[in-house]
Formats: structure tokens, sequence, C-alpha cells
């Protein structure tokens, strides 16, 4: 097997969902300079919400292609309805309180969902129920599941629909002009509010999608999943430049690969002293190293232009 | 019935009154200046309308209080304020400025149409159309916030010096546009450095000091006035 092309190709899958999660971070960023830490916890939520769904319509034997979109509905819709209630009713009290206000809520909203989680599905490792196809394929000398392919076509699909939604609709202008301008954005008639509130259930609704393609990927979810994957994903879009959408995309995909070459490659390269097991320092030497030269990121555009 | 009418204004910043009972008024057609030194609450003035502060005392726009409204519910109602520094959207293009202007519109091709009416009227904006408005000139800036302002079809269009920053040649045709929109039927409260040209364009104005009305009189006699003359007209 082609070490280098199999590393590459799940160095994409990994990244791309990365880029998914990283774009929900990146638009609230954009749009409110607030960090919601809280955002892992969504993806993780999603997951659990649609391995209780497929159990369910397994057990009243429903098929796997309408309980697969089922599942995804659900876990979308119950993200939605988290992502805006915390934007509601712990952020927006804050909303000109000092940045670190927020902040704290953030993280102390995270380790409630995680607890929410613990308390519903438990401690243990839940197997996700094998749904989804399980086909293997050789490409270009990589060994391919049928779900990292389902992962790539779907993750593409909804960072190009994001891209349409704000480079193209009313909503997506609406979103880049407070991000630019809070007030002037106000002056043209934007409703503050119900944007921020789209923006956070767009990005939730990204997050449950990746978090049930993450699931189904490794096999199995778990309450505490959302908190490396989110850490990761932030660390995506601060290196593509937090607040920059394409930067985002472009961040998780780097980290990615990063990562995924990371992991095969630092056994032979420290002749075994570091195992694969060392993958996370890869990536994130590789955000330090860029942040120090690039302090806004590859993407990110310099701070000075707000003022 | 006048289309907006102030009364007892009242503006504060945290402990520091900008605007202390201040009332002013200006009908349907009507252009009117807000003249006065740095600091007299001419700014503050226009952004308490707009929504953009809060304020005490009572704000009427065509009949309706506007109370605590948000600014984008005001900025609905057709009363529209191009900022202080003008507020265009840097990293978007001037076509998306100008659809950013008509947000609040529906009527599509009503939208359409008038954006070939500001492009026409200043031709400017359409010959660069797709670049980014943050690579713009000052007097191109101020172009490009009438023309949003304009998409966004205002029955009263507050300006808050149109003319600052801007090399004189650009402040002639940037007046010049503000005349034709004047011109369109469009109401006009002007906040304006310039006493000079803003009394020459309006037909009323009104003289800050300290946060209040220190003077409301048609716009010639205000020129004519030896006061406003000496402190405002740049004459001993």
């Amino acid at each position: 097997m082609d070490i280098l092309a199999q590393q590459i190709f799940n160095g994409l899958v990994l990244g791309s969902i990365y880029a998914v999660v990283a774009l929900g971070y990146t638009m609230v960023y954009g749009i409110l300079e607030l960090i919601n830490f809280a955002h892992g916890e969504i993806t993780m939520m999603g997951a659990m919400v649609a391995i209780s769904v497929i159990g369910m319509g397994l057990a009243a034997g429903l098929p796997a292609l309408p309980l697969i979109l089922l599942a995804m509905l659900a876990a979308i819709a119950v993200c939605m309805c988290l992502g805006l209630a915390i934007e509601r009713f712990a952020y927006r009290p804050l909303r000109h309180a000092p940045r670190l206000a927020p902040l704290i809520t953030a993280i102390g909203m995270s380790i409630l969902l995680q607890n929410i989680a613990m308390l519903i599905w438990g401690k243990q490792y839940i197997p996700f129920p094998p749904v989804f196809p399980q086909g293997e394929h050789r490409l270009l000398g990589a060994h391919v599941t049928d779900v990292q392919l389902i992962i790539l076509a779907t993750t593409l699909l909804l960072m190009l629909a994001l891209t349409l939604l704000v480079q193209r609709t009313p909503l997506g202008r609406a979103m880049r002009a407070i991000a630019q301008s809070q007030p002037v954005a106000q002056l043209m008639g934007v409703n503050v509010n119900r944007v921020v509130a789209a923006t956070f259930a767009i990005g939730s609704a990204l997050a449950a999608v990746a978090g049930v393609l993450v699931a189904a990927n490794y096999g199995q979810a778990h309450y505490y999943m959302g908190f490396l994957l989110g850490l990761k994903a932030f660390s995506a879009a601060v290196l593509g430049g937090i607040g920059n959408i394409a930067g985002a995309m472009l961040g998780g995909l780097l980290l990615g690969l990063i990562e995924s070459l990371g992991a095969g490659y630092i056994g032979p390269l420290t002749h075994g002293f570091l195992g694969s097991n060392y993958q996370d320092v890869f990536a994130f030497f590789v955000l330090i190293l860029v942040l120090v030269f690039r302090p806004s990121g590859l993407l990110g555009e310099r701070v000075v232009e707000r003022a | 019935m006048k289309l907006l009418s102030v009364e007892r204004l009242q503006v504060a910043y945290g402990r520091i009154q900008a605007v202390r009972a201040l009332d002013l008024q200006v009908g349907e057609g009507e252009a009117v200046c807000l003249i006065g030194a740095n600091g007299a609450g001419k700014t503050t003035t226009l952004k308490a309308i707009a929504g953009l502060l809060p304020c005490r005392g009572s704000i009427h726009f065509d009949g309706r209080s506007l109370g605590q409204q948000p600014a984008h519910a005001i900025a609905r109602l057709g009363l529209t304020l191009v900022p202080e520094g003008r507020g265009i959207f840097p990293r978007m293009s001037v076509l998306e400025n100008l659809q950013m202007g008509a947000y609040v519109r529906r009527d599509r091709q009503a939208v359409k149409s008038d954006l070939e009416e500001v492009f026409a009227l200043l031709p400017r904006l359409a010959e660069r159309k797709t670049q980014k408005a943050g690579l713009f000139s000052g007097g191109e800036q101020q172009m490009l916030a009438l023309g949003r302002a304009l998409m966004s079809r205002p029955r009263l269009l507050m300006l808050d010096e149109p003319s600052m920053g801007l090399a004189p040649v650009m402040v002639q045709t940037v007046f010049g546009i503000i005349r034709q929109i004047i011109q369109r039927g469009v109401s006009l409260l002007l906040v304006e450095q310039n006493a000079h040209l803003a009394l020459k364009l309006c037909q009323r104005g009104y003289v800050l000091e300290n946060g209040a009305v220190g003077l409301a009189d048609p716009a010639d006699e205000l020129a004519a006035n030896p006061a406003v003359r000496a402190a405002y007209l740049g004459e001993a």
C-alpha cells in the first residue's frame, strides 16, 4: 500500500471535517469577535442524537438510507435549536459586556453540554450502528472506504453551499456587513440580532453534519469527543485566519493533511522514538509556526483595517 | 405636518450631556442644515435620530413616534443616515455596497432600475462596479455612500460631514451630487463643517451651541448674520 497516497487521502477526509466545524467558529468570530467554545460540543451532540435516532429506527425496522437522512435531519434540528438557545440566553445578554465575560461563558457552556451528554448517553463510547455503506475501494494506491467518500462529498457540498450563501445572498451580505461595521449595517436596516441568530443556526447545522460524519467514520461517539475536535477545528480557523470563510476551509484541510502526514511519518522520522499518537504535536507545531510568522493566519486580514 | 420633528432631544455620553433640549424640524422636500463648532452636538443629534444612541425627548418621523425603536427599524421607515466618515463596507465591492443600501427592499425590479439610475448619476461608480470599496479615495467613497443611501429610496436623507477630508474639487463634485438628490424631492438634514457651502445649499439652518439650538433661521438670513459670519464663515 502506498503510504503517501493513503495519508494524503486520510488527511483530506479528516481535514474536510475540521473545515466544516471551523466554519462555525470563524463565522461567529467574524461577526461577534466571540470564540464560541461550545461549538465542539454541538458537533458531539449531533453525533449522539444521530446514534439515538438510528438506534430507534433500526429497532423499528427502517431501511438504511431513509434512516440516515432522518438521523441527519434530527441531528441538524437539535443542534440548530441548541445553537440558537445558547446564543439567545448565554451570549446575547453579554453582547456589550467586557470580552472576558462571554469567553468564560462559552467555556462554561462547553462543560455544561458535555455533562448533559454524559447524563443522557453515559460515559462509555457508544458504537455508531453500521447503517452507512461499508464498501472499500482502491484509489491511486490508497485504501478508501465508502464512508470516507461520503464524508468528502458531503463536506465539499456544504462548503460550496456556504460559500454561495455568504457571497451571493442578502443574508450572506448582511453577515459580512455586520462583520465590517455593526452600526452601519444597522443603518442599512439589518436586524443584527436576527442575523447573529441565523449565523449560529447555520454554524450549528454544519457542526451537526460534521458530528454525524465523524462518528460514522470512527464507528463510535463519546461525550468528550467534541473537545479535541473543537480545539482542532478552532486551530484550523486560526491557521486560515479567523473570521475568514475561505481561511477556515483552507486551514481545516491543511491541518488534516499535516496531522495525517505527521502521524504517518513521525515514526520513521524519529526512528520509532515518537509514535503516531504524537500526531497532534505536528498539527499544533505547525499552527504555532504559522502564527509566529503570520499572526493573522494564512488568509487573515490585517487587523488595522477594522479601525 | 413636518416630516421630521424633534422635541426636547437629550443625549448623554455617561455623565456628559452632549445634547440638551434640542428642537428641530424638517419639512417634506426641505433641505435643512445644522452648523456649529466641533463638539456642539451635531453628529450626536443625527445618530440619536437614526437610533444609534439612546436618547430622551420625542422624535416623530412622518407622524410616527420613533420612541426607542432600534436603528434597523428606523432605517426601514425611509430615514437614512450617511454617517461621518462615510461608513462604506471596505471589503465589499461597489455593487455589493449598493445592494446593501437596498437591503430592506423586496421590489426587485425597482431596485434594478434604481441601480441603473445611481450608476447614471455617479458614472465613476459604474466603471468600478466590481472593485473593493476600501481601495477608493475619500471622494469616491463619499459618492458610494450617497449612492448606497439612494438605493434605500430615502424620504429623509441625513448626511454627516460629507465634505470632510475631501479635496476642494471633490467637495464641489459631492455637493453637486447632493444638490441633484435634493432636486429629486428627497428631504435633507445636513451636518456640515463648511457652513458656507451648507447655507448655500439649504433653505433653513440651525446653529448649534453646546448641545442646543442657538439660532434657527432661513439660510440666507443666517449667512447674512454678522455673528454667524464671524463665528462660522471665517469673517472678522
